[in-house]
């Protein structure tokens, strides 16, 4: 009917409006949530990241804390001197290790009952291999074959130059892998999808083989057996992390030591020889250079062509401050009075043009133009040179030095004369790499790109540079190439273009962070040299999930840290909150709370989005700080009798606390003497500005000499740790955050000031 | 009242670091500046939910005269205060939610096909890019039926976004 049609065509109309209604209703909403993922996907990254590059900063002040004793600590007794002496110095390889050396894997004997690979040489492709499948069965490659390869090894790249050319014309394809960071599985998955290294499949590796995986040195083995199965066509470029004081750092040291208690330390000592002779880049039909960090604007190919890139054992060096001009005469003087030293220590300390901490920016530039010289260590290493001045102890000392307006020494400390064992340049040294040499190399090694033009010193690193698009232009221009392709940096698409595309970040090793993280990459150049990348993520469980499971499970991860890092600084957060609270009643705003928690951790986090995954609960905006920092500690802390204090501080330094327990161990033993360690924390701390008194420094180190006999097992020490972090305290934790101690010596600062 | 302005200056200051800290976590070059195409991202997540068209009538506020391709905070920070203050685009409540998936079930079955829900979505409305209903399948559809009971699927959302 008539009218009936139009109320049929009347309703109809309505559905219609009604459903598209209810569509944009939906959809609306639907975008509002993924846009809300995708900021907690941001924030996770930002986390992970932040924290990550804290860790690097530390390891700087790490350094610096080390430099700053060389000019600055002066050894008041025999003991203090001898101590330093055996820490801050190594014996060097000296051209007779080599004989050493090469006795020493043959005499290793494999029992009958080792069932892993056995290598033999010249090396065939089907040892490398079978190497690839034993390591797939979680089989162990005996020490003597570890050695034995890491020699030949040797033998290879010494012969190589320090900029690889590689051509197209050979093989078909060309394949570019970023950081690994012993990620076995992301290694055999490339292997798997993009076929094994062989004539026609050329491959280079750019750096970070090792570190923070579980598997540095199965990774390692493969590719240096593929080199030397293929060495035309398999190419190594040496990262920042293939550097045994960085090792000691971020679990390759460990790691070694862990799977070769008996031949660890050879094997690393070896390994130290091994890493300097990496090339430092790769150029490919003269057109791509691959290199691992990035460019300077100084960076300079002739020059790095020709250096001795051995001389450069590792990157992390200890930076000392401007002297005054009268004392580099003074010194100089001393220099040429000076025979023979004794060990030389391991990190050579000279003047520098780069700022020497991240902390102390100074105007690049400007130090530049410093006279550089080198200067010798303040402390005497030799006990006749032991001077006639005013001995005081280390706290008087450091507190002085610290009160002269932070970084210039005034003369009244270094007299001049004397002091016949400084490591200087002039003095018959070893072979010792050149100011301009060092830079060369560590702008190439640490690096990374940004979005501004110009070029200008990484803070973030503490080495190397950020640099712009014009220094990407210049430089390519410059030596007419195409593009760069380095690594260096995690991506979460394991990949990413910038400057126009003239730089390509390309990243290896997948869920990096955590599970899920990110994805990883590698790059072919066909004879076009056109890049044509390739993804993946070697954990089948990834794929499965959705992206809200995979962003929650590694924001998971990214808040626990977090929580970790808040509950580290629990003192500093609470005096931070206090001042807030004028009033005293015990709460404080959700603003003051972000501010507080950004002014003690420094991590520049986005604090308001992340509250309400760190803030459980507040009543009308305001927050109860003092149960809230009770929750946290909660989640962290065990019934172990350490103070409270104490035990953040722990926490807050542990990787320091790792790095510096296998700086002691020099020898690798896993043990170090009670004294030991005591003086060195008593030092670490005074110069990181940690509050802690002497009697809790001497009972922080009987605590941990678990079974009394004078010596801490680093391991079991750490371990310790482990376990902290993972039990949850059950019962009351009414004393929370003063653990029940009886040992309540007057230490400073109890949870709760 | 000066209390009353007071309150209202805190307000604003609240609001003003909230819009900055959000802002920069998309701000890669650090110079306040982000990608025009990360503005809606920036926008929700501070609590707003507008639609397509308001975000680009939004856009086309914040942009420069000359397109860029960037948007610089200067511009953004009080138009984005504005909307805050006046709290405009609210998000949308679970109910009304849970009626549009009813609106378009009209056999009132409790859930919508897979096929359904990829006509109305790409369809209808503002319609989604292949990307987008792709992701929301992935998470919305049981693969054994095919189909997405909206009701559970609302609540699963609801409660993770809390």
């Amino acid at each position: 009917m008539g009218s009936g049609t139009s109320t049929q065509h009347h309703f109809a109309f309505q559905n219609a409006e009604r459903a598209f209604k209810a569509a944009a209703l939906i959809q609306r909403w639907y975008r509002r949530y993924v846009a809300r993922l995708e900021m907690r996907r941001r924030c996770t990254w930002s986390i992970f990241q932040s924290i990550e590059y804290a860790g690097q900063q530390d390891q700087v002040k790490l350094h610096d804390f080390f430099s700053y004793l060389m000019d600055h600590f002066i050894p008041s007794s025999h003991n203090d001197r001898d101590f330093l002496t055996r820490i801050f110095t190594e014996d060097r390889f000296a051209q007779d290790s080599e004989m050493e050396k090469c006795s020493d894997y043959e005499s290793i004997e494999v029992p009958d009952s080792y069932t892993g690979p056995r290598l033999s040489f010249p090396l065939l492709p089907d040892h490398a291999t079978a190497l690839i499948e034993a390591f797939r069965l979680k089989q162990q490659l005996h020490a003597r074959y570890v050695l034995n390869l890491l020699y030949e090894t040797k033998k290879h790249l010494v012969q190589l130059p320090n900029i690889n050319r590689v051509s197209t014309c050979y093989s078909e394809e060309i394949t570019v892998c970023g950081d690994l960071h012993g990620q076995l599985d992301d290694l055999i998955f490339i292997f798997y999808k993009n076929g094994l290294p062989s004539p026609e499949r050329s491959y280079v590796f750019n750096g970070d083989f090792v570190d923070r995986g579980k598997d540095s040195v199965e990774i390692l083995m493969i590719l240096f057996a593929f080199m030397l199965v293929y060495p035309k066509e398999f190419h190594l470029n040496r990262g920042n992390h293939e550097d045994h004081m960085v090792n000691l750092r971020y679990g390759f040291t460990k790691e070694v030591m862990n799977k070769y208690k008996i031949h660890g330390k050879e094997i690393l000592r070896t390994l130290q020889d091994v890493f300097c002779w990496l090339p430092l880049a790769t150029l490919i039909d003269e057109k791509v250079l691959i290199l691992h960090g990035g460019v300077s604007d100084i960076t300079d190919l002739e020059l790095l062509d020709k250096i001795e890139r051995s001389k450069i054992v590792s990157t992390m060096r200890c930076k000392t401050r401007q002297k005054s001009e009268k004392q580099m005469e003074e010194k100089r003087k001393a220099n040429q009075k000076s025979s023979a030293q004794g060990p030389i220590p391991w990190f050579l300390p000279e003047s520098r043009s780069l700022p020497s901490s991240p902390l102390r920016l100074g105007s690049y530039k400007a130090q530049k133009t410093s006279r550089s010289s080198s200067i010798p260590c303040g402390g005497s290493l030799d006990g006749r040179e032991l001077s006639r001045q005013v001995r005081s102890s280390v706290e008087l000392e450091l507190e002085r030095c610290r009160q002269q307006a932070g970084l210039l020494v005034t003369g009244e400390k270094e007299e001049p004369s004397r002091s016949a064992s400084e490591a200087d340049s002039e003095a018959g040294e070893l072979r010792k790499p050149t100011q301009e040499e060092w830079r060369q190399v560590v702008d190439i090694l640490w690096s990374d790109p940004m979005a501004q033009e110009g070029c200008k010193a990484n803070t973030i690193r503490g080495g190397g540079c950020f640099f712009g698009p014009d220094v990407t232009q210049q430089l390519l221009q410059k030596y007419n190439l195409q593009f760069l392709i380095r690594s260096h940096e995690c991506k979460p698409e394991g990949y990413e273009f910038c400057h126009n595309r003239k730089v390509l970040t390309i990243f290896s090793a997948s869920n990096y962070y955590e599970v899920g993280s990110n994805r990883g990459a590698y790059v072919k150049l066909g004879p076009a040299l056109t890049p044509h990348i390739v993804q993946y993520q070697a954990n089948k469980v990834t794929h499965t999930l959705t992206m809200r499971q995979r962003i929650s499970r590694v924001e998971e991860s990214a808040l626990r840290a977090l929580r970790e890092k808040l509950f580290a600084h629990s003192s500093d957060l609470l005096s931070e909150f206090k001042k807030h609270d004028a009033d005293k009643v015990g709460l404080i705003t959700l603003s003051d709370w972000a501010a507080a928690v950004e002014s003690v951790l420094h991590l520049g986090l986005p604090w308001r989005m992340l509250r309400p995954q760190l803030v459980n609960s507040s009543a009308d905006n305001m927050l109860e700080y003092k149960s809230w920092l009770k929750n946290l500690a909660k989640e962290q802390l065990s019934h172990e009798n350490v103070q409270s204090s104490l035990l953040e501080t722990l926490y807050r330094n542990r990787s320091n606390l790792e790095t510096i327990f296998r700086i002691i161990d020099s020898d690798h033993s896993g043990f170090i003497s009670l004294d030991e360690f005591r003086q060195t924390w008593k030092l670490f701390s005074s110069h990181m500005n940690i509050d802690i008194t002497d009697d809790c420094i001497c009972d922080l180190a009987r605590s941990i000499d678990f079974n009394k006999d004078g010596h801490i097992d680093i391991n079991e020490f750490l371990e310790a740790f482990r376990l902290v972090e993972k039990s949850w305290p059950e019962g009351d934790s009414s004393e929370c955050p003063q653990a029940t101690n009886a040992k309540d010596s007057g230490c400073s600062s109890p949870g709760a000031r | 009242m000066a209390d009353e302005k007071d309150r209202q200056e805190i307000i604003v200051a609240e609001f003003h670091k909230k819009i900055k800290e959000a802002f920069e976590v998309f701000d890669h070059e650090s110079n306040n500046t982000v990608d025009v195409r990360e503005i809606g991202t920036i926008i929700r997540s501070l609590g707003c939910c507008p639609t397509e068209g308001e975000l680009h009538d939004l856009i086309a506020e914040v942009e420069e005269e000359e397109p860029t391709g960037y948007i610089r905070f200067e511009k953004f920070l009080p138009v984005m205060t504005e909307i805050l203050l006046e709290r405009k685009y609210r998000p949308i409540p679970e109910d009304v939610l849970l009626r549009a998936f009813e609106v378009l079930d009209s056999a009132k079955r409790g859930f919508l096909t897979k096929d359904e829900l990829i006509k109305y979505m790409t369809e209808e409305g503002e319609p989604f890019s292949q990307e987008e209903m792709e992701e929301m399948l992935s998470a919305a559809i049981d693969p054994e039926s095919n189909s997405i009971n909206y009701k559970d699927y609302i609540t699963m959302m609801v409660i993770d976004e809390n």
